[in-house]
C-alpha cells in the first residue's frame, strides 16, 4: 500500500490539484444549470479567455494588478455573454439556448485564434504559485498545495452565501421555480447575472491556478477542462455545489492515476466513460434530487 | 384496381419534379465537363474543392438534421461517427504494397489487403477503384451505424441536454480509441493514414478514353444519400420521427415506440455521417483522428442552424454557402488586403471571427435560418408564382370587378 | 351485469410519489360497452389514475388488467418498501398469504391458486411502456391538449395509424408498402370526414379553434383502433351548448366504434347525462361508486365537493 502510494504520490498530488481547478470551473456550470437548465458550453472558453487576458495584461502591467484585471474582465465577460446571448432567448426552446451557447463558444475560440495567431501563449509565472516545494517523495509547485485549500475555502464561503444571504436565498428560489419566484418579486435577471458573475469569478481564479500548472494557453485550452468540469457537475448531481466539487476531485485524481498507468490517451476518455456510467446508473448524480415530469 | 389507390399527384408537383431532374442532370453535365473538359484557371481551382467539400458537408449536415431537426434528438456525436467512417474507409483501401510505409511504426499493420485493389484484379483497375470505393464507403457507413446502435442502447434513454453531453462524450471516447497506439496495427495510432483511394483515383473508361470523375463522385454519393433521407422523412416513419420531436409523451401514447424510432433515426443518421466521413477522407487524401473534435460537430450544427433546423434543402444551401465563404469568397479577410487596400486587421483568423459573429447574429435574431422548417421546392415556387398572377389578374379584369359592384348595389 | 366482460380492472392501485400518496388502494372496473366516469375534486388523483392505466407512471402497488389479463403489476420495492404508506403492501409479493379456512394447507392452496390463474397473486412485476398499452387497445386524450404542433390535422391523425401498419423502415422509405400507405390515407380520410375535420385537413393542428382541437385529439385516439377510450376532461373549456353536443358525440363514437369509455370530467351535467356508472375519488381514495342517481344523493360526495365544515 505504502509502496503504491509512494509510486503514485506525484500523480495523486497533481490529481488533487487539477481536481480543485476543475471544481472551480464546475461550480459555474452547476449553478447556471441549476437556474437556467442550460449547459453553458461557453464557460470553458471564458476560462480560456481569462488565461489569455493574464498573458496580455502581464506584458505591460505588474502581476498583482494583472490578477485583479483578469478577475474583473472575466466576470464582466460572463455577465455580458448572459445579457447578449442567453437573455433574449429566455422564452425560446431549450435547444436554441444551447445552440446559442455553442455559438458563443465558437466565437470566443475564433477570437482567441485571431488574437494569438494560433500560437501557444506562454503563461506568466506567478512568483508565489510557481515556487517549487518538496512533499514526501514528490517535488512540485506551490500551486499544487494551494489549489485544494483555496478551493475548499471558496466553496465553503459560497455555500454559506447560498444558505445565509438574501441573494443566495433568491438563487435557490429561482432554481426551484422560475415563474413563481418572478411572481414573488424576485428580480430574476439580477439573480441570473449574479450567478454568472460568481461562476466566472471562480473560473478566473481557476484559470490562474490551472495555467500556472500548464504554462501555456491556446484557443482550445478551455474546451477540455470545460467539458470535464461539466461532467464533474453531472457526476455530483447537477445544481449541487458540493456535488460538483466532489465530482471534480474524483475526475482530477482518476485521470492523473490513469496517466500514471501509462494510458495517457484514455485520460480524457475516462471522464466521459464516468459520465455515461453515472447517467445510466444514477442520472441525477450522487447528490442530485429526483424530479418527475408532469403529464 | 391498384392504380386507383395511388394518391393523385398535383400538376405543380409533376412540373416541379421535372424541373428538379432537369437541373440535376444539367449540374451533372457541368461537373463532368469540369472534371474533363474545362481548362483549369484560378476560378476552377477554387470552385472544384468548394463543390466537393460542399457536397460532403451537405450530406453530413442533412444527416445531423435528420436527428436534431426531424427527430428532436439533440445529439453532438456527429464528428465521432465521421471519424469512424473516415478510418474504416482508409483502412480498407490502402493498397497492399503501401502498408509497410503507412504503418511504418506498426510492422506494416494487421490488415494486408485493399478492397479496391482486390476488385481491380477482377474488373480492371478503374472499375476496381470505383466499385471498391463504393463498397468501402458502404462498409464505413455500416460500421458507424453498428457503433451508433451500441452507443444508442444506453444513451437514447437520456433526455435533451444529457443526451447532447453523452453523445459528445462518446465521440471523444471514439477519438481516444482510434488514437490509441494499442490498436496501432489497425488504426496506425496517432499517425496519419494515407495513400488510400481518393477522388482522383475514381475514373471511368468508355471505349478507349478515360474520364475523370473527381467531382462527380462525391456529388453522386451525396445526392443518392440525401434523396434517401428525403424519402425517409416523407414516409410514415419520417412522420413518426416528427411526432417524437413535437411531443414525446403524445407520440408514445399514440403507439409509437420511442426507443425503436429514436434508435432508427440515430443509426441512420450515423450511417450517413460515416459515409460523409469516408468522403471527407477521400477529399483530404490523408486522415488523422485529432481534428474530429467537438469543434467539428459544433461547426456542422451551426451550418444546420443557418440552413434551418428541420429543412433538408436549407442544410444543403447552407453547406455550400458556408464552404464557399470559408474556402473562397471570404479568403480576403485572412489575406491582409481587400480590393487592393491594405487592412491591418485582416489577418489570419479574421475570417473565422467574422463567421462566428454572423452565426451569432443568425442564432439570436434569425433563429429560423434560411429556410426555417420549410423546404425549397419548384412545385412551391410555381404555386407562389401562380397565386401572385391570380392576385394581379383579378383587379386587372375590370368586368368581374364591375359585376360585383353591381350586385352589391 | 356480472355476465358482461370486464374490459378494464384496477386492483388495489396505489401511486406514491416520494412521501405523497396520489392514489390510494384504488379498485375499479369497466365493463364492455359501458361509459364510466371518474370524478372528484381537483387534485383527487384522477389524471394520475389515467397515467397509471396508460403506463406513463408505474404504480407503486397493485395490478391492472385488460380483458381479464393483467398487464401492469407492481409491489413496493427497494427504497419504497420502507416509506410505503399505502395499503396491502404484500398483496402482490411472494410473501403474500391467502386467508384460508382452518386446517387448510397454505402452500398447497397458494399453488392451486397460481395454477388456476397465473396472473393473480404473482409477484411478477409488469411495466409495459405506453406504446405497448396503446397497441393492446387502450387509447387516451390529454387534459391539456397535446397535439403535434408543427403538423397538419391530417398528419396528426395518420401518425396514430403508424403503429398498426404492416411496413418496415425500408419498405416505407422506398415506397414498397405504398398500398399500406394508401390504406392509411383512406382510413384517415374517413375518420376526418366522420369527425367533421376534413375541410381543415391541411391546416396546422394548433390553428384550429379549441373545441375542434379537442375533437382532433379524440379522432387521433380513435385512429389507433382502440377497444377502450380514456377521455381526460373532454368538455374542459366548452360552453354549455358544446357540452350538450359532446354528450351526443360520445354516445355516437361509442356505438360506431364499439368502444368502452372511461372519462374524467368536471361538468356534472355531462357526467350525470352520459355515464352508466360513476366512481368518485377524493384525496386519492375511492369514496363512492354507483349509478348517477345514487352518486347525486351520496353525502360523502357532496361533502367532498363542497368541503365539510368541521366543528372544533
Amino acid at each position: 500500500m505504502s509502496e503504491f502510494l509512494a509510486a503514485n504520490l506525484p500523480h495523486l498530488l497533481s490529481g488533487i490539484s487539477v481536481g480543485g481547478q476543475y471544481a472551480l470551473i464546475a461550480i459555474g456550470y452547476t449553478m447556471v444549470y441549476g437556474i437556467l437548465r442550460l449547459i453553458n458550453f461557453a464557460h470553458g472558453d471564458v476560462f480560456m479567455v481569462a488565461g489569455l487576458v493574464m498573458v496580455y495584461a502581464t506584458a505591460s502591467l505588474p502581476i498583482y494588478v494583472s490578477i485583479i484585471l483578469v478577475v474583473v474582465v472575466t466576470v464582466a465577460l460572463g455577465v455580458l455573454i448572459e445579457k447578449v446571448a442567453y437573455r433574449p432567448l429566455r422564452s425560446a426552446p431549450r435547444m436554441s439556448v444551447m445552440i446559442s451557447a455553442i455559438g458563443v463558444s465558437y466565437l470566443l475560440q475564433n477570437c482567441a485564434l485571431y488574437f494569438t495567431g494560433g500560437l501557444p501563449q506562454i503563461y506568466p509565472s506567478i512568483p508565489f504559485l510557481s515556487k517549487q516545494v518538496q512533499i514526501g517523495t514528490a517535488s512540485t509547485k506551490m500551486v499544487t498545495i494551494i489549489t485544494p485549500i483555496l478551493t475548499v475555502i471558496l466553496v465553503i464561503v459560497l455555500v454559506m452565501m447560498i444558505k445565509k444571504t438574501k441573494v443566495g436565498m433568491a438563487m435557490r428560489a429561482v432554481s426551484r421555480d422560475f415563474e413563481t419566484s418572478e411572481l414573488m418579486g424576485i428580480k430574476i435577471n439580477n439573480v441570473i447575472s449574479m450567478t454568472f458573475a460568481i461562476g466566472c469569478f471562480l473560473a478566473a481564479i481557476g484559470s490562474l491556478l490551472y495555467f500556472t500548472n500548464y504554462n501555456s494557453v491556446i484557443p482550445t485550452s478551455g474546451a477540455m477542462p470545460g467539458l470535464k468540469a461539466f461532467v464533474a457537475a453531472v457526476f455530483g448531481g447537477i445544481g449541487s455545489v458540493p456535488g460538483a466539487v466532489v465530482g471534480a476531485f474524483v475526475i482530477g485524481i482518476c485521470e492523473n492515476i490513469i496517466k500514471g498507468m501509462g494510458l495517457t490517451e484514455f485520460s480524457d476518455a475516462f471522464t466521459f466513460v464516468l459520465l455515461i456510467v453515472i447517467l445510466l446508473v444514477k442520472p441525477t448524480g450522487i447528490f442530485g434530487e429526483k424530479s418527475t415530469d408532469k403529464v | 384496381m391498384g392504380k386507383r389507390l395511388k394518391p393523385a399527384v398535383a400538376p405543380e408537383k409533376k412540373i416541379g419534379t421535372l424541373i428538379a431532374i432537369v437541373l440535376l442532370a444539367a449540374l451533372y453535365v457541368f461537373l463532368f465537363l469540369l472534371d474533363n473538359a474545362l481548362p483549369t484557371n484560378s476560378t476552377t481551382t477554387m470552385l472544384i474543392p468548394v463543390l466537393k467539400k460542399g457536397a460532403i458537408y451537405a450530406l453530413v449536415c442533412v444527416s445531423m438534421n435528420l436527428l436534431n431537426g426531424f427527430t428532436g434528438l439533440f445529439s453532438l456525436g456527429q464528428a465521432g461517427f465521421m471519424l469512424i467512417g473516415a478510418y474504416v474507409f482508409a483502412i480498407f483501401s490502402i493498397p497492399a504494397d503501401q502498408h509497410n510505409s503507412v504503418y511504418q511504426y506498426f510492422d506494416g499493420g494487421a490488415i494486408q489487403f485493399s478492397i479496391p485493389e482486390s476488385l481491380g484484379r477482377l474488373l480492371g483497375e478503374n472499375a476496381g477503384n470505383f466499385w471498391g470505393a463504393i463498397i468501402c464507403i458502404l462498409i464505413a457507413g455500416a460500421v458507424s451505424a453498428i457503433f451508433a446502435a451500441l452507443i444508442g442502447i444506453p444513451v437514447l434513454r437520456l433526455k435533451s441536454d444529457y443526451l447532447a453531453i453523452a453523445t459528445l462524450g462518446f465521440a471523444e471516447i471514439i477519438r481516444a480509441i482510434f488514437q490509441w497506439n494499442g490498436l496501432g496495427k489497425i488504426t496506425n495510432g496517432s499517425n496519419l493514414l494515407r495513400k488510400y483511394t481518393n477522388f482522383h483515383d475514381i475514373k471511368i473508361q468508355i471505349g478507349g478514353t478515360i474520364f475523370q470523375l473527381d467531382t462527380i463522385f462525391p456529388f453522386f454519393i451525396a445526392t443518392l444519400s440525401i434523396l434517401t433521407i428525403v424519402l425517409l422523412v416523407n414516409s410514415s416513419y419520417g412522420r413518426a420521427f416528427k411526432s417524437i420531436r413535437d411531443d414525446e409523451v403524445a407520440a408514445e401514447a399514440m403507439g409509437i415506440n420511442l426507443f425503436k424510432h429514436k434508435m432508427l433515426s440515430f443509426v441512420i443518421s450515423s450511417f450517413y455521417a460515416g459515409v460523409g466521413g469516408a468522403l471527407l477522407a477521400m477529399f483530404q487524401t490523408t486522415i488523422q483522428a485529432a481534428p474530429f473534435r467537438s469543434t467539428m460537430t459544433y461547426e456542422i450544427l451551426l451550418i444546420v442552424v443557418i440552413g434551418g433546423i428541420g429543412s433538408i434543402t436549407g442544410s444543403c444551401i447552407a453547406s455550400f454557402l458556408y464552404i464557399a465563404c470559408s474556402e473562397w469568397w471570404l479568403r480576403f479577410l485572412d489575406s491582409g488586403s481587400f480590393l487592393g487596400m491594405e487592412v491591418s486587421f485582416f489577418r489570419d483568423g479574421f475570417r473565422k471571427v467574422v463567421f462566428s459573429v454572423v452565426i451569432m447574429i443568425i442564432v439570436l435574431f434569425f433563429s429560423r435560418g434560411i429556410m426555417g422548417d420549410k423546404e425549397l421546392s419548384f412545385a412551391g415556387i410555381i404555386r407562389k408564382i401562380r397565386k401572385r398572377r391570380q392576385v394581379k389578374a383579378v383587379p386587372a379584369d375590370g368586368e368581374i370587378q364591375e359585376k360585383e359592384d353591381e350586385s352589391h348595389e | 351485469m356480472s355476465e358482461r366482460t370486464n374490459v378494464l380492472r384496477l386492483e388495489n392501485i396505489t401511486m406514491q410519489f416520494g412521501g405523497v400518496v396520489a392514489v390510494n388502494n384504488l379498485s375499479m372496473k369497466v365493463d364492455e360497452g359501458e361509459i364510466v366516469a371518474l370524478i372528484g375534486p381537483n387534485g383527487a388523483g384522477k389524471t394520475t389514475a389515467f397515467n397509471v392505466i396508460t403506463g406513463v407512471y408505474q404504480p407503486t402497488n397493485g395490478q391492472v388488467a385488460f380483458y381479464d389479463k393483467a398487464y401492469i403489476r407492481n409491489h413496493p420495492q427497494g427504497k419504497m418498501k420502507k416509506i410505503y404508506k399505502g395499503e396491502n403492501p404484500l398483496l402482490y409479493t411472494e410473501e403474500h398469504t391467502l386467508e384460508l379456512p382452518d386446517g387448510a394447507d397454505a402452500l398447497a392452496a397458494k399453488q392451486a391458486e397460481k395454477a388456476r390463474d397465473h396472473y393473480v397473486f404473482s409477484s411478477h412485476v409488469m411495466a409495459p411502456t405506453p406504446d405497448h398499452i396503446t397497441k393492446m387497445g387502450i387509447a387516451r386524450t390529454f387534459q391539456n391538449i397535446r397535439l403535434w404542433k408543427s403538423m397538419t390535422v391530417f398528419d396528426n391523425v395518420i401518425i396514430a395509424k403508424h403503429m398498426r401498419a404492416k411496413h418496415n423502415i425500408f419498405s416505407s422509405t422506398f415506397r414498397a408498402s405504398w398500398k399500406e400507405e394508401a390504406r392509411m390515407r383512406k382510413e384517415t380520410e374517413e375518420l376526418l370526414r366522420e369527425q367533421g375535420l376534413w375541410q381543415h385537413r391541411d391546416e396546422l393542428a394548433t390553428s384550429l379553434p379549441y373545441g375542434l382541437q379537442r375533437r382532433l385529439e379524440i379522432a387521433r385516439a380513435l385512429a389507433t383502433d382502440p377497444k377502450l377510450l380514456l377521455l381526460d376532461e373532454p368538455a374542459a373549456g366548452m360552453n354549455p351548448q358544446e357540452t350538450l353536443e359532446l354528450a351526443e358525440f360520445i354516445h355516437e363514437i361509442r356505438d360506431r366504434h364499439h368502444l368502452t369509455i372511461l372519462l374524467i370530467e368536471h361538468h356534472m351535467d355531462l357526467v350525470m347525462n352520459i355515464s352508466d356508472r360513476i366512481y368518485v375519488l377524493d384525496f386519492g381514495s375511492l369514496i363512492a361508486q354507483g349509478l348517477p342517481s345514487e352518486i347525486q344523493k351520496n353525502q360523502h360526495v357532496i361533502d367532498a365537493y363542497l368541503g365539510v365544515v368541521e366543528d372544533e
